[in-house]
């Protein structure tokens, strides 16, 4: 026995409707069977998390329960009577929410030792949703949660090892009641839909990418080294692409299955993709990319430093003010991903390419009747920005790391 | 609805934007046409927790219920109260 990942066969799917059968069936019957979800759900970890060895189940229960301890803990503090919501007690529960995480990220700096207390599959992915927790309990939107409630939000299944990332008081509305039979209907109908895309996504196109060219394509580039300047011959621009391709249909496939399930759940987590290559620029892309993860930074990271430095009157500029807030989070993001050169620099390009994109829009705007703005204009925007998109993908890929340092 | 209120927002999003035609349709979506980002919209808040003398915490900030000048002053109405 060992692990199995969720949605990484198309026979996992046969197994997992039929384990989710009855959950079905009542639902279509306007009940939830809270017991039977729950076993179901234990099934799923169980084959997840311990079919190996034991280490990740471990882990991922110790997770939950530091988590839950601290959540809770920090909910209590906030509505007491008078609760004086200090920030350095605030600040102290979002570090020590997040210090599993970064010891996992940290641990493949450190030869042949571990400082990770916890590593399992999934860990961001739930750390963002404690985090999220914590940032709205000491805003005052989240006033109430059950211990039983905080389990089930992390350890929803269909999304626990890659997203799409859920909130709380929203995933809360969903779960606590049962659709109409008519909602439940449209429901079940987009979750067959999504599923059924997904498999396009992530078993036929991701395949042909991922599992066919790409391992070519990388070949060719690399036996085309010495020939070009800097080694870059046009096969790692074909890299570049096939890479690209690869890396949205599979991950995009991902989620598919992960909404879809979800929808047949009666739950309604919100969508990871929105037809991201057809970006008119790079704010607009990542508002299509990875949106719940982009999302997040924007709502717990961005504009939380842009409204401290406004208060605070840090800086004067509010065009410097966004500058440091984009580095900021776009390096966070960086760390986040790794700890490597090419994750930082990946962070560090979309930086950079949002304050050029700013500059661009506020010289537009500037010069709105002298500069044309017709389908041309709009196809070659289109086409620069996937390009420019697909670039920082090739960093991303640590393609280039292999080509020049191995 | 309060027609101060709204001619209060108006002025705050002419002030953030730069744009002279911010506001002639209420009803018009601030964040698909591109007239609001995450930045401007921090500055909006600030200026309507100052103007209106309200506390707008960032968790209550919900895109699809802020997106236009109407819903807007809805909001600002209900966290008067």
């Amino acid at each position: 026995m060992h692990n199995i990942t969720p949605y990484s066969s198309p026979t996992y799917f046969i197994y997992l409707i039929l384990l989710l059968l009855p959950i079905m069936i009542g639902l279509y019957n306007g009940k939830r069977f809270r017991v039977y979800e729950t076993i179901a759900t234990v099934i799923i970890l169980i084959t997840a998390f311990f079919g190996g060895n034991m280490s990740q189940g471990i882990s991922l229960i110790c997770y939950i329960l530091l988590e839950m301890v601290l959540v809770l803990s920090y909910l209590r503090y906030r509505t007491k009577e008078n609760s004086k919501n200090s920030f350095w007690i605030f600040f102290w529960a979002v570090i020590l929410a997040i210090i599993p995480l970064v010891f996992v990220k940290l641990d493949p700096l450190i030869n042949n030792a571990t400082i990770s207390l916890f590593a399992f599959m999934g860990i961001s992915y739930l750390t963002f949703k404690s985090v999220e927790m914590i940032m709205e309990i000491r805003d005052g939107a989240i006033k109430e949660v059950k211990p039983w409630e905080f389990i089930r939000f992390l350890l929803f299944f269909p999304t626990i090892t890659s997203g799409p990332i859920d909130r709380f008081r929203r995933f809360q509305k969903d779960v606590l009641k049962v659709p109409s039979r008519e909602d439940y209907l449209k429901l079940l109908k987009s979750g067959t839909n999504r599923l059924m895309l997904g498999f396009l996504y992530k078993f036929i196109i991701g395949y042909v990418f991922g599992t066919l060219l790409l391992p070519k394509v990388q070949i060719l580039a690399m036996s085309y080294r010495g020939q070009a300047p800097l080694d870059l011959s046009w096969w790692v621009l074909a890299y570049m692409y096939v890479y690209s391709m690869y890396l949205f249909f599979d991950f995009a496939g991902y989620s598919l299955f992960a909404v879809g399930i979800s929808n047949f759940l009666g739950v309604k987590t919100p969508m990871n993709f929105n037809r991201p290559f057809q970006s008119h620029n790079i704010k607009d892309f990542w508002n299509r990319w990875h949106m719940t993860l982009s999302f997040w930074f924007r709502d717990f990271i961005y504009m939380r430093l842009m409204f401290f430095m406004m208060k605070k009157k840090l800086i004067k500029s509010r065009i410097t003010m966004a500058n440091i807030g984009y580095l900021a989070l776009f390096l966070i993001m960086g760390f986040w991903h790794g700890e490597t050169w090419f994750y930082i620099v990946y962070g560090l390009f979309h930086a950079g390419a949002m304050i050029t994109n700013d500059a661009w829009l506020r010289f537009k705007k500037k010069h709105r009747k002298a500069i044309p703005h017709n389908k041309l204009t709009e196809g070659f925007a289109i086409f620069l920005t996937f390009n420019i998109v697909c670039f920082s993908f090739l960093i991303f890929s640590g393609f280039l790391n292999t080509l020049w340092f191995n | 609805m309060d027609v101060k209120v709204k001619e209060g927002i108006i002025e705050i999003l002419k002030d953030v934007t730069g744009l002279d035609d911010v506001g002639t349709n209420a009803d018009e979506d601030l964040f698909a046409d591109g007239i609001l980002d995450s930045m401007a919209t921090v500055e909006v808040l600030v200026a309507l927790q100052d103007k209106f003398d309200i506390q707008v915490p960032v968790s209550e900030f919900d895109r699809s219920q802020w997106s236009t000048v109407n819903k807007i002053a809805d909001r600002v109405g209900e966290l008067e109260e």
